[in-house]
């Protein structure tokens, strides 16, 4: 029994090890004048090519445009998130980054406790008061919001005048408002120039675990282009992997989501959706550097360049000029708001 | 054509989930609580992503993906039977050591902590481009050595369980190990290898995974192992049975993938069968459920 119990002992010692275990970076030194900036990376991490990486690669530009010194924190499994911010907070950084809707809650929270640390939320979700109404964060916590209704508006255009089918595919990942977004305004999209079209679409999961499994959404996938589903727009996270493999297989299109996803499976990605968090990262130290940084939500959409899709040497080929020019003449529509692109379902 | 396309997707989908339930139900007929599935079906996909990427191999990412999963076995192995600790604590710490290791490692080999390289797996005869997706293309489709592994897998353990002399000491042992240790046979020595076998057959279910998806991505097994788990209990622990659940799961997963564009029946639904049915399994509605009656106690 003894000796169970120091094998335990000796397990549950090496596992939390693990925990703290990573591959390790020279810490910086916190001493002297300079702009401190802490990132802590939601679900996934870094290394997701997407959402996570995004924010990396606006820190990086910090570091190397602005001389930022950043600081990265990247919550395991389970483990507390609002620890990682707390954190930062408390060491006194100029702004602390929580990317991630994730961290909304734990942003409003912390930017009340510690007043004179500025704060920025990627997809920050304010909380609603009883009444519905949205409530404004705090003076010192940016809450940098994207349009993705309008990225997916005008990839659901492209998708259908490329497709060459009535049927377009949407595969999201948990089923719940924040994905509604893309489907919603890929379904505009879509109708926009093809009215008679349908869009087919489906969600991995009702849970996070929806957002990593790749096998759900290569079998999802796979069916859609069964039933003649020509173009997948995805926005499911590393489920979406599984969209790109069943598009290599079957020899069809999709869609990306959040950066640009080409080299998942180079020739079978149409485009991509994509946030510019690394923009919206980067501005934030920026206006932080500048003395200009400002609290209140903000709205990052197409005529912000927020929200995006990709067109350049890799998917040219596949994107005819004419179709390029009504879908830029949709995006002046958008941005001179004659057209509003719907947010739910 | 239609009812083609859904028996094979019916036949991808049930792979890992007969893996997996062959594993258990061997595990389990030897008094070894099988909540390990998740965990080893975790590492072996890792590990066969590892192995496939480096030698550039399908091959050899099967090995290393076995060799993963029986270390992992292993380990319970020597917690449960070596060293009699509760077999569902053991379970969930190796679960979730596997979730923490393969990251780690994952960051450590990749620089990522989300998926790993797009390795190469047993694409024979899929074709891309014209001509995809007709009916040999959907045929070829379970032309993998994982997926006929798949079918063959529990036939097999019914067969060893009810023949050989093997089978009879892992259900002795499941049963009343002391009467098979008055017999002469050793309960712990068939434990070990009625465990380090399950972990091999499992761990087939990720590397089939890994392989299919051409990469690791984190937590990727998505709690396929506890729905093998689920199988095993629905099916009362009979090869047959366990088989028929295992199917009767991935079918009603197709048909939630087919049908939910329809929006006929909520997903949520779909997604609470196999533990909806474990716990009518359980709660003894239809027929009663026998588990081995020395299931989770440690051998003298």
């Amino acid at each position: 029994m003894r000796r169970l119990l120091a094998v335990m002992v000796a397990l549950l010692a090496v596992h939390t090890a693990l925990l703290f275990v990573r591959p390790s970076q020279a810490t910086p030194a916190f001493e002297g004048e300079g702009l401190d900036v802490g990132v802590v990376f939601d679900v996934g991490g870094r290394g997701d090519k997407s959402f996570n990486d995004g924010a990396f690669l606006g820190a990086e530009r910090a570091i190397r445009e602005l001389g930022a010194r950043v600081r990265y924190i990247e919550p395991g499994e389970g483990t507390d998130r609002e620890a990682g911010l707390r954190l930062l907070a408390a060491e006194g950084m100029d702004l602390v980054i929580g990317v991630g809707f994730i961290f909304s809650d734990d942003l409003a929270q912390l930017s009340r406790e510690y007043p004179d640390v500025r704060f920025a939320g990627i997809d920050y979700a304010p909380p609603v008061d009883a009444a519905g109404n949205m409530i404004p964060p705090p003076a010192n916590l940016a809450a940098l919001r994207f349009r993705e209704e309008q990225g997916s508006f005008l990839v659901g255009a492209l998708a259908a005048l490329v497709g060459d089918s009535k049927k377009l595919g949407f595969i999201g990942g948990m089923d719940f408002p924040l994905i509604h977004k893309f489907e919603a305004g890929f379904r505009a999209g879509v109708q926009a120039v093809c009215a008679d079209c349908q869009v087919i679409a489906q969600y991995a999961g009702v849970t996070p675990e929806a957002f990593r499994n790749p096998g759900r959404g290569q079998e999802l996938a796979l069916s859609q282009y069964q039933s003649g589903v020509n173009v997948i727009f995805h926005a499911s996270g590393s489920t979406g992997l599984g969209v790109f493999e069943a598009a290599r297989r079957r020899g069809k299109l999709a869609i990306g989501v959040d950066s640009d996803q080409q080299a998942e499976a180079p020739g079978f990605i149409l485009t991509s959706m994509v946030k510019r968090v690394d923009e919206a990262v980067f501005s934030a130290v920026q206006s932080v550097r500048d003395g200009t940084f400002q609290g209140g939500i903000f709205q990052l959409g197409l005529a912000e360049q927020g929200v995006d899709y990709v067109y350049d040497d890799h998917n040219r080929a596949l994107i005819p000029d004419s179709v390029r020019a009504r879908v830029e003449a949709l995006r002046a529509e958008i941005v001179a708001g004659r057209i509003t692109v719907p947010f739910t379902r | 054509m239609i009812i083609l396309a859904f028996i094979v997707q019916t036949l991808r989908i049930a792979t890992p989930y007969l893996l997996a339930a062959s594993g258990g139900l061997l595990s389990e007929r030897a008094g070894i609580i099988a909540l390990t599935l998740e965990g080893w079906m975790l590492t072996s996909a890792f590990c066969a992503a590892l192995g496939a990427h480096y030698a550039q191999s399908p091959w050899v990412g099967l090995l290393c993906g076995v060799a993963g999963g029986i270390v992992a076995a292993a380990l319970h192995a020597v917690a449960s039977i070596r060293y009699r600790a509760n077999q569902v604590v053991v379970g969930i710490a190796i679960n979730l050591l596997a979730i923490g290791t393969t990251r780690f490692f994952l960051r450590l080999a990749f620089d990522s902590s989300s998926n790993s390289p797009r390795v190469p797996g047993f694409d024979w005869f899929t074709s891309s481009g014209a001509g995809a997706g007709g009916v040999l293309d959907t045929l070829a489709s379970l032309l993998n050595p994982l997926v006929v592994a798949g079918l063959l897998a529990l036939p097999v353990v019914g067969w060893l369980l009810a023949n050989l002399p093997l089978g009879l000491r892992i259900r002795a042992v499941g049963e009343k190990p002391e009467a098979a240790e008055s017999l002469g046979v050793d309960p712990a020595r068939v434990r070990w290898v009625a465990v380090l076998a399950a972990g091999a057959l499992t761990s087939l279910g990720g590397v089939y995974l890994a392989l299919d998806q051409h990469q690791f991505t984190d937590n990727m097994t998505a709690g396929r192992g506890f729905i093998a788990l689920a199988a095993v209990i629905f099916g009362n622990w009979r090869p047959a049975r366990v088989a028929i659940a295992c199917v009767l799961f991935a079918a009603a997963e197709t048909l939630q993938i087919q049908l939910q564009g329809l929006q006929l029946v909520p997903s949520q639904f779909v997604e609470m069968i196999p533990y909806l049915l474990t716990i009518v399994a359980l709660a003894g509605i239809v027929g009663r459920a026998v588990p081995p009656a020395a299931l989770g106690k440690p051998t003298a």
